[in-house]
């Protein structure tokens, strides 16, 4: 008979990530047996907390949700009540919240590029590390991400927890001279955009090529941030009221936080989910036409194409976007004037409104019920982590598989956090990191 | 040798954390004064390792938390919560005064699975603390005016002047007086800037509760603004709603508002 071993192995928690989780692996003969990636961020319940709270502290309420994306989380959130009071807020609010997003896209990816990702790719262990060996780029990626926090600061007071939004806009409009000031900067910045670009596209990235299935909003004329359809790479088009008939959360025993799944024809008992993708490959993966010829040249000379089927090009993927981000808070900016209202008037009524937007980490889906005062009666919150949860298993189990799986337990699990780090995922808002057990018999 | 820093997260938005993260050039001036130690979401991994000071973000909501803050404070010489979560039990403290299990129940279809305590309580409930920072979020001026101040070997300014002194310091029109909105400066402590009056908007008292308040007074001025009484419970019952002052004025407000009760005549 032969001789069953069991390996456990604990390693801290995983770094360099938003949040708390662990991923458990039982290896039987050299191959994966099973794969769990548990998520142990403590529940904070925000669904509940929105209950009988007025329309207008829910921006306020969501954006606590996370510390790096509150402006998605208000950005779905005043849509959503806006689409319920049937309001519209009109151009000059709309260009505003794209301004407002990229700020957000632009902080919360050169983070992610350069304190979260890149030390996988280079070799090191964290930022301060990198620092020293690639100075320049380091502190390249520091100021676009400052820059990224200038442009919430512009519209929102503050990065964190910003407090310019209002459903039916803004709370106040920035004065010419402020919107110049932030847009000679962006325009400084752009050469930093393009050299990262290049520079991401130039890392020696670890081979992947899978196929998956992409979700993202679609624009007809734009790429896509606040508004749009959710599409999918397999050809789904569907208005986000109907994000229920075709996608679900489940609950698995080892997460706090819910798992999203797609149901190609409909959510019945008996279909089977699928994982899916979102974020910023998969809105690059889908969108690539939408990007203006400047962003697609900067790509094109990089040597890279998309759509894409390696995952690590999502590190490509955010710096493009940082690019993109850029380029269209200065179109925007260019043309700013002053609104005689930041905003325009809202007026309570009941109904259920939908909102659906694209946080820098993935689709952001919110659905809210209200009362004819303006009070929430139910709240559900669709954050992009939970949706890419599967995807992430799922990614491991095939990536570990071709990786090699006799390798020693350590560089299977710093292979395995580059595997799960490459995300992005914000386990904050989906519902602590990388805790490695590895079982082998 | 260089003071050892660590930061530790419990339940939060991690971001307070962003207050480091978000320093950029300051960031990395910061690694060559101290020696970062632990620091989970930046990279730096040494839980249990013994440090000069600790900073902390989050509340607890589970027991293993409520086990792991004592490491932390036996681990530390000054520890330091940073943010409302850390301080003050954060707005999730909201379960506190709700049944924690049934609004689990309603999320969760499995909540079996779920372990999690009835209440998020600060870390003061649990630890000493040495130095609260408030804020939701803290800010990089805060959280590096205290690394400054210890490192210079002094103890750490605390702010807890109001929200108004701020605005009358930048000159922003008072939006109660100028716009009749239920602003809640008069009440709030200091440190943010006071950024939302500037915007043309209420303080909604992220900063928590500023010394010796009057929120007898502030809770007339917002029945006068036309504001219901549950309305005006659920501005202190908010991002610091488990701060005592907070707690205990949305208590009294609540109180006075039931039949029978001396507040309650007229209504």
């Amino acid at each position: 008979m032969v001789e069953q071993k069991v390996v456990r192995i604990q390693v801290p928690v995983l770094a360099r990530v938003e949040g708390e989780g662990a991923l458990d692996l039982r290896v039987r003969d050299g191959t994966l047996e099973g794969l769990a990636l548990r998520i142990f961020e403590p529940p904070r319940l925000f669904e509940k907390f929105l209950e009988g709270r007025e329309y207008r502290e829910v921006p306020d309420i969501v954006a606590r949700i996370c510390g790096i994306c509150p402006v998605a989380y208000q950005m779905s959130a005043v849509h959503a009540i806006e689409a319920a009071f049937d309001v519209q807020p009109g151009e000059w609010v709309r260009a505003l919240r794209r301004v407002l997003y990229c700020g957000e896209w632009i902080e919360s990816h050169a983070l992610h590029i350069h304190l979260l990702a890149a030390p996988d790719f280079l070799g090191a262990e964290n930022v301060i590390e990198l620092a020293a060996r690639y100075p320049d780029e380091v502190r390249r990626g520091l100021r676009l991400q400052g820059l990224g926090n200038r442009i919430i600061r512009l519209l929102g007071g503050r990065s964190v927890h910003p407090v310019g939004v209002c459903a039916g806009g803004f709370f106040r409009a920035p004065t010419p001279s402020e919107a110049a000031k932030v847009l000679a900067e962006l325009r400084a910045a752009v050469p930093d955009a393009e050299a990262l670009v290049a520079w991401t596209a130039s890392l020696e990235l670890p081979p992947s090529d899978q196929s998956f299935i992409s979700v993202a909003l679609r624009h007809p004329d734009e790429y896509p941030m606040n508004e749009g359809h959710l599409v999918t790479s397999d050809g789904l088009e569907i208005p986000v009221e109907r994000y229920g008939d075709q996608f679900r959360e489940v609950q698995v025993p080892h997460s706090t936080a819910l798992h999203s799944l797609h149901f190609p024809s409909g959510t019945g008992a008996e279909q089977i989910g699928q994982p899916y993708l979102v974020g910023p490959l998969a809105r690059l993966n889908l969108n690539w036409d939408r990007l203006p010829p400047a962003v697609q040249d900067g790509v094109t000379r990089s040597g890279l194409q998309f759509p894409s089927r390696n995952m690590f090009h999502s590190i490509v993927a955010r710096a493009v976007e940082i690019h993109y981000a850029l380029l269209e808070a200065v179109r925007i900016l260019e043309q700013y004037r002053c609104p005689e209202s930041p905003a325009v008037a809202v007026t309570p009524r009941a109904g259920i409104g939908y909102g659906c937007t694209e946080a820098p980490r993935g689709t952001l889906w919110h659905r809210y019920e209200l009362d004819d005062k303006g009070d929430v009666i139910g709240a559900t919150i669709v954050p992009p982590t939970s949706q890419n949860q599967a995807r992430i298993e799922e990614d491991l189990r095939l990536a570990l598989e071709a990786y090699g799986l006799g390798r020693p337990d350590e560089e299977l699990r710093r292979f395995s956090e580059t595997v799960i780090r490459n995300y992005d995922p914000c386990i904050s808002c989906a519902t602590h990191f990388l805790r490695l057990r590895v079982h082998r018999t | 040798m260089k003071p050892r820093v660590a930061v530790h997260k419990f339940a939060s938005c991690d971001g307070c954390q962003l207050a480091f993260l978000n320093a950029g050039e300051a960031l990395l001036q910061l690694s060559e004064l101290v020696e970062i130690t632990h620091f989970a979401e930046a990279g730096p991994l040494d839980p249990d390792g013994q440090v000069d000071v600790a900073f902390v973000e989050g509340s607890i909501t589970t027991s293993e938390d409520a086990e792991r803050i004592k490491r932390v404070r036996d681990n530390s010489r000054f520890l330091i919560t940073i943010g409302a979560c850390a301080t003050a039990g954060g707005l999730q403290a909201l379960r506190n005064t709700a049944d924690a299990g049934d609004w689990i129940a309603s999320v969760y279809a499995s909540p079996e699975y779920i372990s999690s305590l009835p209440t998020s309580t600060s870390i003061a409930q649990h630890v000493k603390v040495d130095l609260e920072l408030w804020g939701c979020p803290v800010n990089g001026r805060q959280v590096l005016a205290a690394v400054r101040a210890l490192l210079f070997g002094v103890p750490p300014v605390v702010e807890n002047d109001k929200v108004c002194m701020e605005c009358k310091r930048r000159q922003t029109v008072c939006v109660m007086v100028a716009q009749g909105v239920p602003c809640m400066g008069p009440v709030t402590r200091t440190g943010c800037g006071a950024i939302c009056p500037h915007f043309g908007r209420e303080c909604y008292a992220c900063y928590g509760p500023a010394e010796t308040i009057n929120d007898v007074s502030l809770g007339r001025w917002f029945e006068g603004l036309g504001l219901a009484p549950d309305a005006i419970v659920r501005r202190f019952r908010f991002i610091n709603n488990d701060a005592p002052a907070f707690r205990d004025a949305a208590e009294r407000i609540a109180q006075s508002q039931r039949p029978g009760s001396p507040g309650s005549a007229g209504h």
